[in-house]
């Protein structure tokens, strides 16, 4: 399949077109596993810190949703810009593939802690109680219940987070990031080749149907609330 | 609420209690404002070891607060909970833990883990309490023989039916050989053939491993097949304590009454309950519902009255059911509902040493 599609392009844009794809794989892989470092935990302590809730904390529950919010509210390729500086730090630079890992996961890990305390919230409470009833202390309840049983949810939610960072990664190419986006906007817009354009966007649409599949596996083999 | 509570059951006193409420308040904190919202008031309860005590109260009326405060999942706002001779009230959250692993529990809904085997789900307390896997797998088999799950072991929760997630959910609360076992209204979700079931798993565990059960309830059929003594629970307050039969045979307070008019009025022909009115016609019949206990149960009682008075007595339901071990019948009657005969029937019927109520004119 890929041979008859590529086979339209010169040889060279193939291999542009392979380096892009890969650029844009590893971004999102590494951006979507340290967003997920840091949104994991951070989704799961907004989802048990409320008042009454198993690590009852609400004014850090507060200050941590504002910077959540706040972080989910500004525009991606605005976040990208504003925080260059921290970039710099981080990566050593702010231009490139590694450092556009930065950006990407600053705006992942919110977005994922958001849709793990979903998740979270989404267990049953009935089970807390069981679990408190038998004398788990608040971390065996998350790691033994809430963790277990939202892991089907869990699972679709990052995998929306991976098909959001694709989207997210085509934006890098405005630091100089690479990837298909970027691809896509200097060859195919800026040098009017719409067949390059079209050939990054069938990658994408096929990049994301492939997690989206996966995910959705996944989750379905996790979940067993169906009978049988 | 001016209807005296009946004492202490005489029982309570030979055997030490296992669970004690010691004049138990428990409020709901006023938030911005609102007024406090009084949930217990003066509870002093005892469950003497090996018994099963149910408490009995329409929703709302505080029973899942109470059963909440033997595990400490709930704080009495005042007052002391003892269980098993530990003050739960005044552990901190590490020891109510420890405390905690010697108190079973079972749930309306189950409350099983769903992406947990039928096994695993048993193995979670006993995983919780660090026993290694070896031991494990020594307990929770034997326990799922004893609900009569052991060919289930490897089943998820939604590949079972009801009953057979509540015989988990029983498994799992014994895992750790509690001592207590309570159960928050474990049968209503269930179908009356299979609640049956579970009760006499109740039973058979209260009876093989001496559980202390502490049950809760909105049924009185539940009360009826399970324990041996009653608690009956109206806004906040015990209203009345007793042994079952004692209850059944006698209720004092109204509530005990609507509960128990529920159990007989269900079973009452439709032709009668459809047109049950409160208040007697003219020309109409009052519908006595008169209770047997052990002693007369085998007196010929209605054709003694019926000759004595020269009144017509038409049954219209007899059953001769038994209550913790001991017979006991209900005939709902029909007589002449004017003043004058219903009255001379129920003081004829009270000589006898028999309680009757009204139930009603038809």
């Amino acid at each position: 399949m890929f041979d008859l599609s590529f086979s339209l392009l010169p040889p060279a844009i193939v291999d542009l077109l392979i380096e892009a794809t890969k650029q844009t794989l590893y971004m999102v892989a590494a951006s979507g596993l340290i967003g997920t470092l840091i949104g994991l935990p951070l989704g799961v302590f907004l989802a048990t810190s409320r008042s009454g809730e198993l690590f009852a904390a609400p004014w850090l529950n507060s200050v941590l949703g504002l910077v959540v919010n706040a972080a989910r509210s500004t525009p991606f390729i605005i976040l990208v810009v504003a925080i260059i500086p921290f970039t710099r730090l981080i990566a050593g630079t702010s231009i490139g593939t590694n450092a556009a890992i930065v950006p990407l996961t600053v705006a992942a890990a919110p977005f994922i802690a958001r849709l793990i305390e979903g998740s979270i919230r989404e267990v049953d409470q009935g089970l807390v109680e069981a679990a408190r009833a038998m004398g788990a202390s608040p971390l065996q309840i998350v790691r033994k219940v809430l963790l277990p049983e939202a892991m089907p949810s869990i699972t679709l939610a990052l995998t929306l987070a991976v098909v959001s960072l694709l989207g997210y990664s085509a934006m890098v190419g405005a630091v100089g990031g690479g990837g298909l986006g970027d691809l896509g906007i200097r060859f195919g817009y800026q040098r009017f080749m719409p067949d390059v354009m079209a050939a990054v966007v069938i990658v994408l649409i096929l990049l994301v149907q492939g997690v989206q599949s996966l995910g959705d596996g996944i989750a379905r083999r996790l979940d067993k609330r169906h009978r049988g | 609420m001016n209807t005296p509570l009946s004492p202490a059951a005489p029982d309570a006193a030979s055997a030490a209690p296992v669970i004690l409420f010691d004049k138990v308040e428990k409020t709901y904190g006023a938030r911005r404002g609102a007024t406090p919202v009084t949930a217990l008031s003066d509870i002093s309860l005892a469950v003497p070891e090996g018994a099963i005590l149910g408490v009995i109260g329409r929703s709302g009326a505080g029973k899942s607060t109470l059963i909440r405060l033997v595990n400490g999942l709930e704080k009495p706002t005042s007052g002391r909970v003892v269980v098993d001779g530990v003050d739960i009230t005044a552990l901190d959250e590490k020891a109510l833990r420890g405390a905690r692993r010697s108190i079973g529990m079972i749930f309306q809904h189950f409350n099983l883990l769903a992406r947990r085997t039928a096994y695993d789900n048993v193995a979670l307390p006993l995983e919780i309490a660090g026993v290694p896997a070896r031991e494990i797998k020594a307990r929770v088999e034997p326990l799922l023989d004893l609900v009569g799950l052991a060919d289930k072991r490897d089943r998820y929760p939604a590949e079972l039916s009801g009953g057979q997630k509540q015989r988990v959910g029983i498994a799992r609360a014994l895992a750790t050989r509690p001592r207590v076992l309570l159960s928050d209204e474990a049968t209503s979700a269930l179908d009356p053939e299979t609640t049956q079931q579970i009760l006499a798993l109740l039973r058979k565990v209260n009876a093989e491993l001496k559980l202390t059960v502490l049950l809760i309830t909105h049924e009185m059929a539940v009360i009826k097949n399970v324990a041996d003594q009653v608690a009956v629970i109206d806004g906040g307050r015990i209203v009345e304590r007793g042994t079952t039969y004692e209850v059944f045979a006698h209720p004092r307070h109204s509530t005990t009454r609507t509960f128990l008019a529920d159990l007989t009025s269900a079973s009452l022909p439709p032709y009668v309950a459809d047109r049950l009115k409160s208040e007697p016609e003219p020309g109409s019949e009052a519908v006595v519902r008169i209770v047997f206990t052990g002693d007369h149960a085998t007196d010929p009682v209605l054709s003694r009255v019926s000759r004595l008075l020269s009144v017509d007595i038409n049954i219209i339901q007899a059953q001769v059911d038994e209550i913790a071990g001991a017979p006991f019948g209900v005939i709902v009657v029909s007589v002449p509902g004017d003043a004058a005969t219903l009255s001379a029937v129920t003081s004829a019927v009270a000589r006898l040493n028999l309680s009757s109520e009204v139930l009603g004119y038809v």
